[in-house]
């Protein structure tokens, strides 16, 4: 008895001094280097507090509801001069969202092109998919923003002379017009019927899968979803009394009123966001590709795929797998990239609010802190919404 | 007793000892380094522009050698730094340089509320619009629906803001971040219309590979009063911006030229005796020489010269004085007297 005591005594760690526990030790060091940055950080901010009180300058945050003043020329939100400078960082803000947004599309899309070009085995399509990655990247992105929009704008004809497309649509060097829908009470319910389509569509499919898996028969879903989004919304027009008109473009003095325009600044700028950006997407497909196994290439071969099966059914789902996390840093980075609007004009959230709206309160700190955050929460926003979907196309081991 | 005593006698030792070091920190660190660093535009014709040769010349230009001359009897030694009207204020606080001589207009915001104080005006402008000749617009009030093309950061945004919507016409602005940017916009045709201060638009129609195909407009939308600014907190250092363009002004009143300098150094006019240095102890209340005057007008020469040198008969850009004429002569530059 007394003997296994012993042995117990002599198994238990001795006692330590606290210092020496590495896990206690872990946390406390841990502890004091938070504690340090959180001096750091805090240091600098009064500092620069203390700074601009010494030297007579504004601070705080009052001025984003003083009136900003100043027009901003392509907006998606109503917002005059008598605004604040508020709303003008929304109208950026929007700017930015929309550019970014439509650029992670059209670089998503192009870049899966090019990277599924550079594995054909067309000797003339890949090598002109190779030759449009190098050249394409290895060159500054805002020279490519710079050269689209100064390339487009001579090329383009005066308002006087804009061609036009059976006076319906316009092409100009002040922009694209083309018709706008004018929304009237009752269009709500071709929007319900829309959205009714696609949930139809979409069961559509998944009975259809059903029958395929117990009679091996796949019913066409594909037609029948086209037919609903389609069928439906158009039946609702016509049922509603058709509350949907065109609103033509027309030339009024200087410019084209009516209708919706797309300005040169914005083709300029998702153009080459688009083409710089789908240049590494395509890299990155095309390595996500042949991270896959060629195994698993054969094997769908052996089964009677075609080469287009191949690729969607087995191969780019396992690729997405390697393709997902580069692909959400380049989507963060064409989101970024997007604040070189400032160079041609068009009116992004730095080009408006981290530039007129600086320069009229001179309040560099505020707005760049501003800035700063709303660009790190689309960012994360993005990562986290990329990160959920890494984790839906998981290799899932059972 | 004896505490009271020690407190006044400490006051006093504080008081001289602050006395005995130059009243402006500005001016010591100048002198020490040797040259008075000079923030300019990015390229403005008249104002200031680089020459041939890469040296920089214009009105704001000499503003800069007619300090730097004051202080080391040397215009040249100037170190300029070219801003965008963006950076321009925040570069002058940073300390990037001491004197922003930029055509920068004064206004209240600016003067209060960035810590700024803006010393003189030297010269008196206002904003127009330059358009196509052949477009057959003849006013600004032809311009409903236009499309306008300009630098941001600028008061001139604002301007077109409040003129066209208390106007009730429409238009739609581009902003570009240099004014280089904002006019080859407007010559490939993306605006209608160019605006900025009136003498930018003779500066820029010089710049445009067919200047008469373009029109300046006749109205003025605006009050642009232009001037130097230094940072706030040195108020001896704004006194010596501040009067060494007085000086400009008064030696053209009083007839004071680089090139009679030194036959007025003989000159019984008590005015002029007082602006050269021959009475009175001006420059070294200052903090520089007796003779400073006769440095900056010897080197640099008087407004009126400066300003036919870089803006009128003299220049290319051929703008008349009008309102920036001397008082008696019918304009607005008046300089309180040296006395």
């Amino acid at each position: 008895m007394s003997g296994r005591d012993d042995a117990a005594a002599a198994i238990a760690p001795p006692a330590t001094a606290f210092w020496a526990d590495p896990r206690l030790r872990g946390v406390l060091f841990q502890a004091v280097a938070l504690a340090l940055v959180v001096c750091l950080f805090w240091t600098m901010a009064s500092n620069a507090g203390e700074a601009l009180k010494r030297s007579g300058q504004a601070t705080g945050w009052g001025f984003l509801w003083n009136t900003a003043g100043f027009d901003i020329g392509f907006k998606l939100v109503a917002y005059t001069a008598r605004d604040r400078h508020i709303d003008a960082l929304v109208v950026g803000l929007l700017n930015t969202l929309l550019i970014s947004g439509l650029g992670i599309v059209l670089a998503t899309v192009l870049g899966f092109v090019i990277g599924i070009a550079r594995l054909s085995p067309n000797w003339l399509v890949s090598r002109m998919a190779t030759a449009y990655v190098e050249f394409v990247r290895n060159v500054p992105l805002l020279l490519w923003i710079l050269f689209f929009y100064l390339a487009l704008i001579p090329v383009l004809p005066p308002v006087k002379q804009a061609m036009s497309l059976g006076d319906v649509v316009f092409l100009t060097n002040r922009g694209l017009y083309v018709p706008k829908l004018h929304w009237t009470d009752g269009a709500i319910w071709i929007v319900v019927a829309f959205v009714a389509a696609i949930v139809l569509a979409a069961a559509a499919t998944i009975w259809s899968r059903r029958r395929q898996k117990a009679t091996g028969h796949r019913p066409p879903d594909l037609l029948i979803g086209l037919a609903l989004i389609v069928g439906l919304p158009v039946a609702a027009f016509f049922a509603t009394g058709a509350p949907v008109s065109l609103e033509f473009p027309e030339l009024k003095g200087f410019n084209f009123n009516g209708g919706l325009s797309i300005l040169p600044e914005l083709v300029a700028l998702l153009f080459a966001l688009t083409i710089y950006t789908a240049a590494y997407i395509g890299e990155i497909v095309r390595s996500g590709i042949e991270g896959v196994s060629k195994g698993q290439s054969e094997a769908a071969s052996a089964l009677g795929l075609t080469r287009g099966q191949r690729l969607r059914l087995v191969v780019i789902p396992q690729a997405m797998r390697i393709i997902i996390p580069p692909l959400t840093s380049q989507y963060l980075n064409l989101i970024k990239n997007s604040s070189l609007a400032a160079a041609i004009a068009f009116p992004d959230l730095v080009h408006v609010f981290a530039g007129t709206s600086l320069t009229q309160t001179g309040q560099a700190l505020e707005i760049l802190a501003i800035t700063a955050s709303i660009y790190l929460a689309i960012s994360l926003a993005t990562s986290g919404l990329m990160n959920v979907y890494n984790a839906m196309t998981r290799l899932k081991e059972r | 007793m004896k505490t009271a005593l020690a407190a006044v006698l400490l006051a006093a030792a504080a008081i001289s000892a602050a006395a005995a070091q130059s009243a402006s920190p500005t001016l010591d660190k100048v002198k020490k380094d040797g040259y008075l660093k000079c923030g300019v535009s990015d390229g403005l014709a008249g104002f200031s522009n680089p020459d041939a040769n890469g040296n920089w010349t214009g009105i704001d230009v000499d503003v800069c050698r007619a300090v730097a001359a004051a202080i080391f009897d040397n215009p040249d030694a100037v170190r300029y730094t070219s801003t965008t009207a963006k950076e321009r204020f925040t570069a002058l606080q940073s300390g990037e340089f001491d004197l922003l001589s930029r055509n920068t207009t004064v206004t209240m915001q600016r003067d209060v509320a960035l810590g700024l104080e803006f010393t003189n005006v030297t010269y008196y402008d206002g904003q127009g619009f330059m358009v196509k000749t052949d477009s057959g617009v003849t006013s600004v009030n032809d311009l409903n629906g236009a499309t306008i093309c300009t630098q941001s950061g600028t008061t001139t945004e604002l301007n077109v803001a409040d003129y066209f919507t208390s106007h009730g016409m429409q238009y739609q602005i581009l902003t570009f971040e240099k004014e280089s940017e904002a006019l080859a916009a407007y010559d490939s045709g993306r605006c209608d219309a160019y605006t900025t201060d009136q003498s930018g638009l003779y500066a820029a129609k010089l710049e445009l590979a067919d200047a008469n195909a373009h029109t300046v407009l006749p109205e003025l939308i605006s009050k642009e009063p232009l001037g130097p600014a230094v940072r706030q907190g040195d108020d001896r250092w704004g006194d010596i911006v501040r009067w060494t363009f007085y000086v400009l002004v008064n030696a053209e009143e009083l007839g004071v030229t680089s090139q009679n300098i030194d036959e007025q150094l003989n000159s019984q006019n008590p005015e002029i005796r007082r602006l050269l240095g021959i009475e009175g102890d001006f420059g070294e209340q200052l903090g520089l020489s007796k003779d400073w005057a006769v440095r900056i007008i010897r080197k640099v020469g008087n407004y009126g010269e400066i300003f036919e040198r870089n803006l009128g008969s003299g220049s290319p850009l051929g703008i008349a004085r009008g309102k920036n004429a001397l008082w008696k002569d019918g304009g607005l530059q008046y300089a309180p007297p040296i006395r």
